[in-house]
């Protein structure tokens, strides 16, 4: 614990900090451009100079490390001196377009020019243009407001793992470039946040508001399971931006490019007003007329002939709604799970990610099965790979192979190589045993497999034989890429007893067995294979496929729209909270269902939020304790059977496009076509 | 004046044979054997002794730089890269050791590479210094054969070998961890210190980075000791060294010579005098196009080392003795170091990025008298917001020069806005 002197006050702090985080400790703030806490120490902006004693030049405060006896002082005029010059180099070359910029009032040059900028410039030549680069559909770049402080460089080369970016040319004539391409980065948003000035900004936002004509709310995402903390900017009912928040044990300080730039999607194919199917065509009605012909159609319809599925982004309080609705309607068809996977609700242990995503910077060896996590959750991706990078870390991988921006080894493509793996054979199992902290993450292609439930029980045995879950450690994950889905399976909105699952359901349907369907929100099923004569009510916000199939559609809120409770993956219980309110006659979810309910049969017990939140935690106390995790206990799940020799499919065909959301929005349309993925990429005939 | 047995760069005009025949008649490689089993503590405490500085423009001393290098191995090798990237406009001192006394440098690698414990060492010369180049690889190829070097270097069972990497032509790789940078294949861009080479240098190994001269000389400092050494020149300004004097002189040349000669006995001795006489002198650039001029009163007294030059707000660099006559447009040929500092910044930093580029512009109105008189002043303070400000040296360099225009040749810079002002009157009527 060296002691130092900053400014006359005596301070200790922790071996390896550096003087500029010693100074924070101490109170005293030093500007920086170039320093970043989550990147590696470049100190080539100069900002953070500070005097040192026995040091005849200043020194850059962010890259000297702490010593015993330092004596440092900021506050001299020596100090003041560099800061103000460097940051009149800084401006001589800059623009100074900050009322046409997009960083305008959140910019960082901006507010230190404030401190340390002149009120004139004493640079009377031209100043440097430098020409725009081009980085695809999500950042936008004006080069010539760069100030080369290669935080981008930093980001894309360490963080992303993609090097993309770099600087090209010397001295004045030094310029970030890239590829002339999008960056193939599922994190390439956040080039935007780390950009301390205006030269890498977000394109889809460009120029349709001022920061400071927004209204900011504390949120979390749900375009993936991850639940990252996010903050929605909107301005009246448009949301205008999502911003990642800082949350180190799930997001740290990034946002992956689906969850920021989806929100366009918010404000198109919106289902603003309810809709009934008369004579084969769906006719604008009011919710009298729709739950009219709910009533209608329901009833005399007996409870095992009813059915109802969650869809990937619903909040829990309108899964335990819906499911309170069904169970008054005395149908035990109900289930979360609309892509099959065979998760066993019993266990809560057996379909979380134990390790928790702040977890894994601990482990040294990782077994990847039947997962893709690039794409099914960007931000547990770039914590595995930070954790690669402080080294020591074996990652092995069954499955489709992929690029994750870290060494794999690929072990095998299906679920034969696993059972080695669990019989103790192979390479791989060496580096298990060995390892003091291994990992398996069992991703969703492995689970929505017919023998889904065999490849869960091998999976347990895989980590049992290795011992990965013990009394400090638990080592068994799930790799979950719907938002809703861990909320469902700990509410249990899963069948009751004799009740039907999804594939029951689908099958039911289409023999007639199941009436009236009853979709919150549940998109990704196959419309297909409903029978023609299926009542569908469709709850939700978008008119995606299950809005087409809808005879009845509620109009719901979208995640940024109601106040719900999401758990995320590792088991995080965590609020969304209400950024712009619905569309039109769109309602908060639950009210929908409990204004149903009245109609329908009996009313659902709750007047309020504050009841049904009540109402969650007797079903489940996992729902009082708010960003926590709960070490979850370990059980006999999975069923011994029957494995399919077939290699894993994927769970994420396209990342941009995944659920309604993403789906409608014209951004991720883009970025889609521009990797190559989604239905615009296939040759015309006019290709060569 | 140095005594012809005290020259230690005996084929400096290359009129003897380079090869090992050549070298060893001059005493190369002559009981290296005997030198290493000084063991890696003598050698240090020599050099120490002698006070010799480093060659390459800061002038450190070499024995107390070779001492940070660490004393045990923890499994990491050590490394000796020699810089012969020479490239300061002005220097051409380590070309004539590397083309005409390679054996020098040579013997000289194996002895100070000893010394920090390396086994291997790695020559990084100037990419345009094809020639030369050859000539070392040739000389490495003798040394090899020769049993000098190799796996058993001079019998003494310590293994060493020497490497040939050939720079691309950037200035700034001259810089030692923009050296070391480049080497590893990255963008020769310096790197910050703390951690220093010596802890953390070549491929994070401990590494020195030392001058082609600095090495060639040490050898010998061994065979002759460190008080024949130190008894040359001044105190702290020790030994011999090569002066490349150039510009308007009537023989320019590259001499070996005692520090602290006087400037104009070494002019006047060895460089045929100033052209046109001493009172024809209107400045001089002592140290390499990166240390302050000084004018020709100055001239007249100040000896030619480290510590005289400073007292005159100059220094020694690499002893690249720039002549200037007053035939000179001194503001032109400032101006034109400024543009070469300019193209050569790597960019990384704030301050030499867009400082040399507008110290350049604003040289180069002056040049046209183009300006107005308080630009002098705040030019002056724009090089003072590079100097010590920067990562490498490069920002000083770019900045001592002008720092030197103005403060010796103000009236000069005044004279010409005030005749383009009274230009610009005289047309406009």
């Amino acid at each position: 614990m060296p002691k130092l002197t900053i400014d006359g006050r005596e301070i200790e702090v922790a071996d390896g900090l550096t003087v500029l985080q010693a100074c924070e400790l101490a109170g005293v703030e030093i500007p920086r451009f170039c320093y970043h806490e989550r990147l590696s120490v470049a100190g080539n902006c100069r900002m953070c100079l500070v005097e040192m004693e026995r040091s005849p030049k200043p020194v850059a405060s962010c890259a000297m490390p702490v010593g015993e006896g330092m004596v440092i002082r900021t506050d001299t005029p020596l100090v003041e001196k560099a800061r103000k010059g460097v940051m009149e180099f800084l401006l001589i070359n800059h623009p100074l377009d900050c009322p046409i910029c997009d960083q305008g009032g959140e910019c960082d040059l901006q507010d230190q020019a404030m401190a340390y900028g002149s009120d004139r410039g004493r640079f009377e030549e031209n100043k440097r243009a430098v020409k725009e680069k081009y980085m695809g559909p999500l950042i936008k770049t004006i080069m010539t407001r760069c100030i080369h402080c290669t935080r981008c460089v930093r980001f894309a080369t360490e963080v992303a793992g993609v090097e993309e970016i770099g600087a090209l040319g010397r001295g004045e004539h030094l310029e970030i470039s890239t590829l002339e391409q999008a960056i193939n980065s599922e994190l390439s948003g956040n080039l935007a946040d780390v950009c301390p000035v205006g030269a890498l900004t977000s394109r889809p936002y460009a120029f349709t508001a001022r920061s400071w004509e927004l209204r900011k709310t504390n949120s979390v995402d749900t375009l993936d399971a991850v639940g990252s903390n996010i903050r929605i900017d909107s301005r009246g009912r448009e949301v205008m931006r999502v911003l990642p928040r800082l949350h180190e044990d799930v997001n740290e300080e990034w946002l992956a490019d689906k969850s920021r730039y989806s929100c366009d999607g918010l404000g198109r194919q919106r289902l603003d007003r309810p809709y009934v199917r008369r004579d084969g065509k769906l006719r604008e009605a009011s919710w009298e007329e729709a739950f009219g012909a709910i009533r209608e159609r329901l009833s005399g319809v007996s409870g095992d002939k009813i059915a109802a599925l969650a869809g990937d982004q619903c909040d829990a309080e309108s899964m335990m709604a819906l499911k309170d609705l069904m169970t008054s309607l005395k149908s035990p068809n109900l289930d979360c799970r609309q892509d099959g996977a065979k998760l066993d609700p019993n266990h809560r242990g057996g379909y979380l990610f134990n390790t928790g995503i702040a977890g894994i910077e601990q482990a040294d060896a990782i077994l990847l099965v039947a997962a893709n996590p690039r794409w099914e959750a960007p931000l547990i991706n770039a914590r595995i790979r930070k954790r690669f990078l402080s080294g020591g870390l074996e990652v092995g991988a069954i499955g489709v192979p992929k690029d994750l921006s870290y060494p794999v080894a690929q072990l095998g493509a299906g679920p034969d190589t696993l059972a080695e793996l669990a019989a103790g054979k192979g390479d791989f199992a060496k580096v298990l045993k060995g390892a003091e902290r291994p990992m398996i993450v069992l991703g969703m292609a492995g689970l929505t497999r017919p023998d889904g439930a065999a490849v869960l029980a091998l999976a347990r045995q895989v980590a049992e034989k290795f011992n990965m879950v013990r009394d400090s450690w638990n080592g068994f994950n799930v790799l979950h890429t719907a938002a809703a889905r861990v909320a469902g399976l700990d509410l249990g909105f899963v069948p009751g007893s004799g009740g039907r699952d999804v594939e029951g359901i689908l099958d039911g349907a289409a023999k007639g067995e199941i009436e009236a369907l009853y979709l919150l929100g549940a998109d990704e099923i196959d419309m297909s294979r409903l029978g023609g004569e299926t009542f569908v009510i469709y709850q939700g916000h978008h008119g995606d496929s299950g809005a087409h199939r809808a005879d009845v559609i509620l109009p719901g809120a979208a995640y940024t729209e109601k106040n719900g409770t999401y758990t995320n993956t590792e088991g995080r219980v965590q609020l969304g909270r209400l950024a712009a309110f619905p569309p039109g006659e769109a309602r908060e979810d639950w009210t929908i269902l409990r204004a149903l309910s009245e109609v329908v049969g009996t009313r659902l017990p709750y007047d309020n939020l504050g009841e049904l939140r009540q109402r969650l935690i007797e079903v489940n106390a996992v729902f009082a304790a708010l960003d926590t995790l709960e070490p979850a206990a370990w059980g006999d799940f999975g069923a011994a059977g029957k494995l399919d020799a077939a290699p894993f499919g994927v769970a994420v065909e396209n990342y941009y496009m995944t659920d309604p959301i993403s789906r409608a929005s014209e951004t991720m349309a883009k970025c889609a076509a521009e990797l190559g993925l989604g239905p615009q990429a296939k040759a015309t005939g006019t290709d060569g | 004046m140095l005594q012809d047995q005290d020259r230690i760069f005996t084929n400096l005009y290359g009129l003897h044979d380079w090869g090992l025949k050549g070298a060893r008649q001059r005493g190369v490689w002559d009981g290296t054997k005997k030198l290493l089993e000084l063991g890696r503590d003598g050698i240090v405490q020599q050099i120490k002794d002698s006070q010799l500085r480093g060659r390459g423009g800061a002038g450190f001393p070499a024995g107390l730089k070779w001492s940070f290098m660490p004393k045990e191995n923890d499994g990491r090798p050590h490394y000796l890269v020699v810089n012969a990237d020479e490239s300061e406009p002005g220097s051409c001192k380590d070309r004539e050791i590397l083309r005409n006394d390679p054996h020098r440098l040579l013997e000289g690698c194996l002895v100070a590479g000893f010394a920090m414990g390396a086994n291997a060492c790695y020559i990084y010369i100037r990419g345009e210094y094809v020639l030369e180049s050859q000539r070392l690889e040739a000389a490495i190829e003798q040394a090899y054969e020769a049993g000098l070097i190799g796996k058993d270097a001079c019998g003494s069972g310590w293994p060493y070998d020497i490497y040939v990497h050939r720079g691309a032509g950037a200035y700034i790789c001259g810089e030692e961890t923009a050296l070391l940078e480049s080497m590893e294949g990255k963008k020769g861009q310096p790197r910050l210190k703390p951690p220093f080479p010596a802890a953390m240098g070549l491929y994070g190994c401990p590494t020195t980075v030392t001058n082609v001269e600095t090495i060639a000389v040490s050898p010998e400092i061994l065979r002759r000791g460190a008080d024949w050494w130190a008894a040359l020149g001044r105190p702290n300004n020790t030994g011999t060294k090569i002066f490349s004097i150039s510009g308007h002189v009537n023989t320019p040349c590259n001499v070996e010579e005692e520090m602290g000669i006087p400037l104009r006995d070494l002019i006047d001795t060895h460089a045929g005098g100033v052209r046109g006489g001493w009172d024809n002198l209107l400045a001089v650039i002592p140290g390499g196009s990166s240390v302050p001029c000084i004018p020709k009163p100055t001239c007249g007294s100040v000896r030619m080392d480290f510590d005289s030059l400073r007292d005159v707000k100059s220094g020694l660099g690499t002893a690249a003795v720039i002549v200037m006559d007053k035939s000179t447009d001194i503001v032109a040929a400032i101006a034109n170091l400024s543009h070469f500092y300019m193209h050569e910044s790597c960019g990384q930093c704030t301050p030499c990025r867009e400082g040399t580029g507008w110290m350049w512009r604003v040289m180069e109105r002056l040049v046209r008298g183009d300006a107005h008189i308080d630009e002098i002043d705040s030019l002056l303070e724009v090089t003072h917001e590079v100097e010590g400000h920067t990562i490498c040296a490069l920002g000083d360099a770019a900045a001592w020069p002008i720092q030197g225009l103005i403060r010796h040749f103000r009236p000069e810079l005044e004279k010409r806005i005030l005749d383009a002002k009274k230009r610009g009157q005289v047309a406009a009527e």
